[in-house]
């Protein structure tokens, strides 16, 4: 088996300007932010990016890195509404398709089974069909002529994923509440990234937790990064909760130009182990602050 | 009246809440349906999910909110122990179900109309909303699916609309539009407000008021409502949780009276 392991840094550089990027996770939850911080600091932009949004949308927004947004929402769980979601979407800074959250699955599906579209009940008769007109609809060809919404397969150049373990060749492994869509995102991607917050011997994978855990295949996984605390901000269960001080921290520094250049400068203007040892000094005085 | 009936407990109106009247009736949306997943957001829904569960709708299926389904009852914010976990109900497993149809959300809108559109995507223009909401979510296929309600804390005539912005949650006029599967199976239940029981048994299938809650008058409601509201001639009151219903609610569900925070009388 060969031996996967990146940097994020080495991750993005396989990564080029206008791809289809999408990143799995769900919210504010499980989110591959060590690597949506390595994006962050890349010359990247003009991405379409697909996502259960959370503040991997809103920090790639706020760094003016997306062209097209493809969601179903963006929120941050705790907080309901993503601030730089917000600004980017009332200020018309990045055009959307907005879809219902089961078209997502289903055209990620589609693409992971080299199918142009998945027919759907979801959708008819709302207004997504209306501010997305490029979508179809499809008539059952049998006897009972049902009509349905054709979801197109949503194609990725790269999917970006975090794990709690994997191996290093890639068999990802989560041990959390819920797969979410990971291996979909993997299976439709050309490319696709798992940053993991330990990279163990394979014989270490069944030890940690039940074979059902392994979910994504090293045969759909292009690259595999050693990311400690690589969700943070978001949860990655049971690793680590979400870091709810930090998140409103990160909120409300959103809803001001002035203090989102400084939250810019102290966590976001060095590499990953800088943004990481100034949430441990963020931890440490949000301690004392308790105190 | 029943035997059973007289020996209940009397309720004294005087020291039922608003909240808790709410909380009863958005329990009585899931009335019947059996064993099917119960959905609510917010918490005055949740409150109801559990309270009907723990007293005439004892099939339904609760989860935490997480990938859990649970059996007992439990209070808001805590988690029950793992000997009663009853299911694992990821949220692909969630769309699973929502296609089946086997379940019922209740969920709250920015606005509606009288048809049942509803939105929870984004105010104004779509192409640049003045206010960006949470996007449309589920609500298109839980709609086209299977039962929705709604909650609305605060009933107004900002959110009781002529036209809904964008459409997220189908109504009846659209879904007879679109006809099929969607038309056949739209069902929207009720829409419980901090003043009043709505439901869609108007003509063509258009907004009427069911009841009102105690201490508010027709008026009022028709007049917090920015589109014509089918009243009928007699609107009766909102029922009054039973005594059975309030212990749950105070004692088991609420101890920490999170429900007062959610309505305004």
């Amino acid at each position: 088996m060969s031996d996967k392991r990146m940097t994020e840094d080495e991750v993005v550089a396989e990564l080029r300007s206008g791809m289809t990027i999408g990143i799995g996770g769900w919210g504010s939850r499980r989110k591959p932010m060590s690597l949506v911080r390595a994006v962050l600091r890349s010359e990247l932009r003009d991405l379409t990016v697909v996502s259960y949004g959370g503040p991997d949308v809103g920090l790639l927004l706020a760094a003016g890195k997306v062209k097209h947004l493809v969601y179903g929402f963006v929120s941050l769980d705790s907080i309901p509404l993503e601030p730089h979601f917000r600004a980017a979407r009332e200020s018309g800074a990045v055009t959307v398709s907005e879809w219902d959250e089961g078209m997502l699955q289903w055209g990620l599906y589609a693409a992971a089974s080299r199918l142009s579209f998945l027919p759907l009940r979801s959708g008819l008769g709302s207004d997504v069909i209306s501010v997305n007109p490029d979508l179809r609809t499809v008539t059952s060809p049998y006897s009972d002529g049902t009509e349905y919404l054709a979801v197109p397969a949503l194609h990725l150049d790269a999917a970006l994923v975090h794990l709690n373990r994997a191996d290093a060749s890639g068999n990802g492994q989560y041990l959390g509440p819920d797969a979410y869509f990971d291996d979909l995102y993997c299976a439709a991607a050309e490319n696709a990234y798992v940053s993991c917050e330990r990279i163990v011997p394979t014989a270490e994978l069944t030890a940690a937790g039940p074979v059902q855990s392994l979910l994504v295949r090293r045969s759909d996984v292009r690259g595999v990064v050693e990311a400690p605390n690589g969700a943070h901000f978001t949860t990655c269960e049971p690793d680590y909760g979400r870091d709810e001080a930090f998140q409103r921290d990160y909120a409300q520094a959103a809803g001001d130009a002035e203090r989102w250049a400084a939250f810019v400068d102290r966590y976001l203007s060095g590499d990953e182990g800088a943004y990481q040892a100034a949430v441990a000094e963020f931890a440490t005085q949000s301690l004392e602050t308790v105190r | 009246m029943s035997v059973q009936e007289e020996l209940r407990p009397e309720v004294d109106a005087a020291t039922v809440s608003r909240a808790e009247v709410c909380i009863a009736a958005c329990a009585d949306a899931w009335r019947g349906d059996g064993e099917i997943l119960a959905s609510p957001m917010l918490t005055v829904p949740t409150i109801a999910a559990r309270t009907a569960r723990a007293t005439f709708e004892p099939d339904l299926l609760l989860s935490d909110g997480e990938s859990r389904l649970y059996t007992g009852t439990w209070a808001i914010g805590e988690t029950p122990p793992p000997d009663r976990v009853e299911g694992y109900v990821p949220f692909r497993t969630i769309f699973d179900i929502m296609w089946s149809g086997k379940r019922h959300v209740m969920m709250s809108p920015s606005q509606i109309d009288r048809f049942g559109n509803a939105n929870i995507s984004a105010l104004g223009d779509f192409a640049r909303p003045t206010r960006q909401l949470l996007g449309v979510r589920g609500a298109p296929g839980n709609t086209a699916n299977h039962a929705t309600s709604y909650w609305v804390p605060r009933h107004s005539p900002r959110v009781f609309v002529e036209r809904v912005d964008m459409v997220a949650g189908v109504g009846y006029d659209r879904a007879a539009a679109v006809g099929g599967d969607v038309a056949r199976d739209l069902d929207i239940r009720r829409v419980i407000t901090n003043l009043a029981v709505l439901d869609f048994g108007g003509p063509d299938s258009t907004a009427r008021l069911v009841s009102v809650h105690p201490g508010v008058t027709v008026e009022e409601v028709v007049e917090a409502t920015g589109f014509t509201l089918d009243a009928p001639a007699e609107v009766p009151q909102s029922r009054l949780p039973s005594a059975e219903e309030l212990q749950i609610i105070r004692e088991v569900v609420d101890p920490r009276g999170l429900r007062e925070k959610e309505v305004r009388a």
